[in-house]
């Protein structure tokens, strides 16, 4: 019996596909049973990030109103032997077209078959969400060091203390900008990590070569040479239950702002 | 004359009290009050008197009060100030206990969430951004309150708000209403606060500690030293 994970913000391009397609990637590199479950009806992307759009035939929406059987309309990733799979949302319907209590009967069929179910949630507190949050078993709420995306993600906390299947939700602070952060323009780990009361699962800093490596459809999670690679990494052996310390920040900071001058050029 | 009267009448030097017996029916007392009150009316002076009105164990009901305020006004010169009765229903009983209550909380008053009480409100955690805590009474807030604190909700303006960290987005109390101001750069630290309106009708923040001067009534214990 698999487990269900679902990944929210409540605020838009925070990096919730990203986190999704990495975590999920990461999971599968730990040599488990993953499928990645697109609830962004509508909006789909997560086949994009992932590089599997071309072989979409079925799409979630299908299996929900028996047009196919679930191991029709899921995509294996051919990078995995067997462990890495998306079940991908529909692009022609709304988020409408699903109920919470079809999304949990999905969600609880694929938990058979798989070790890790994530789930990848639209933006937003609305249908689309509650689907999203029907059949998981766990949230990891991602957001970036800034006001909105922290007041966001404090909503959505709230409303996911409120699902009596959900555990208490994990926190992944995306996009971080050590640099900025240092002189204090950016909200800190810590402050954010105070502010919404929940524990940390894990931080990614704010790399270029996210944005490379999903504009080509493979997550960045697959080179293990980026130091967000690491960080999405860490947060899988953090979800199997193993101690991983976080990076402290000031080494991190270091890594990452020579990387970033090297990139940029100045200074 | 019965010798057991239903209605007396006694004179204070705070004007008039009608003693309602309780034993009898509500229609006998309403009769003989009319008829007291037409006996004494006599004795025309041009003052307004005020009445007190004491109903012992009769529960009356609004309606009740109204007829018998009606009633005693009728007669010229007399108001009525109060009418107390020793009895109350049991929902007034709760709404009275809830009233007086301080009910403890432990828990993040996120974004979007709103935590309402009748009385008196103690919160163990924080109130975030766009969280509300609303109380009838007093707001006693362990954590940091960051969102909006509204205390005396229902139009008490003896009521106060403390914090551990005081650093409402806005602060109501009764009626009053005050917000951050809009650059909010000061860095001063904001600890252990009160908030609490003045004599100006204004909300004013100051420490803790000026409470127990400017309401004492927020001590409940009694006896002491």
């Amino acid at each position: 019996m698999g487990e269900a994970i679902v990944i929210t913000s409540g605020k838009g391009g925070v990096g919730k596909t990203t986190t999704s397609a990495n975590v999920g990637t990461a999971l599968a590199l730990q040599g488990k049973r993953v499928c990645l479950v697109d609830t962004d009806i509508g909006l789909r992307n997560l086949d994009v990030v992932m590089g599997l759009e071309n072989r979409i035939i079925y799409d979630l929406v299908d299996v929900v109103e028996g047009r196919c059987k679930i191991h029709q309309a899921v995509v294996k990733d051919k990078r995995f032997e067997d462990l890495l799979y998306l079940l991908p949302a529909a692009q022609t319907s709304d988020k409408t077209a699903v109920t919470p209590e079809q999304m949990k009967k999905l969600v609880d069929e694929l938990k058979q078959d798989y070790d890790y179910i994530v789930i990848d949630c639209p933006a937003g507190i609305e249908q689309g969400y509650k689907n999203a949050v029907a059949g998981a078993d766990k949230a990891i709420v991602v957001t970036t060091p800034e006001v909105s995306a922290v007041r966001d993600a404090d909503r959505i906390i709230g409303l996911l203390e409120k699902e009596e299947n959900v555990e208490a939700p994990k926190l992944i602070i995306n996009r971080i900008r050590s640099h900025m952060m240092k002189n204090g323009d950016m909200l800190d780990v810590d402050e954010i990590t105070a502010h919404l009361s929940i524990d940390l699962i894990g931080i990614v800093a704010d790399d270029d070569e996210v944005i490379k490596a999903s504009n080509h459809g493979e997550p960045i999670a697959l080179n293990p040479n980026s130091k967000a690679s690491v960080s999405y990494r860490n947060i899988a052996r953090r979800i199997l239950g193993e101690a991983v310390p976080l990076q402290p920040l000031d080494e991190e900071n270091k890594g990452v702002f020579s990387k970033l001058k090297k990139f940029f050029g100045v200074k | 004359m019965k010798k057991n009267q239903n209605v007396t009448i006694k004179g204070t030097k705070d004007g008039l009290t009608l003693h309602l017996d309780d034993s009898c029916s509500y229609g006998e007392l309403k009769k003989e009050l009319d008829r007291k009150l037409s006996e004494n009316s006599r004795s025309v002076e041009d003052r307004l008197l005020s009445v007190r009105v004491q109903v012992g164990n009769r529960y009356l009901t609004e309606e009740q009060q109204e007829e018998l305020k009606e009633l005693i006004r009728q007669k010229k010169n007399l108001i009525v100030e109060s009418i107390s009765s020793n009895v109350i229903t049991k929902e007034e009983a709760e709404k009275q206990k809830e009233e007086n209550e301080i009910v403890s909380v432990a828990k993040v008053i996120r974004s979007g969430q709103v935590l309402e009480t009748a009385g008196d409100l103690l919160l163990i955690g924080d109130v975030n951004p766009g969280g509300t805590v609303m109380a009838g009474g007093n707001i006693f807030i362990m954590g940091a309150l960051k969102g909006i604190a509204h205390a005396g909700c229902h139009g008490n303006n003896e009521a106060v708000v403390v914090a551990s960290l005081m650093k409402p987005s806005q602060l109501r109390i009764s009626n009053c209403i005050n917000r951050a101001p809009d650059n909010d750069q000061d860095e001063e630290k904001r600890e252990m606060e009160c908030a609490y309106i003045d004599e100006n009708d204004q909300i004013t923040i100051d420490r803790l500690q000026v409470l127990m001067h400017l309401r004492p009534n927020i001590t409940r214990l009694q006896g002491g030293s």
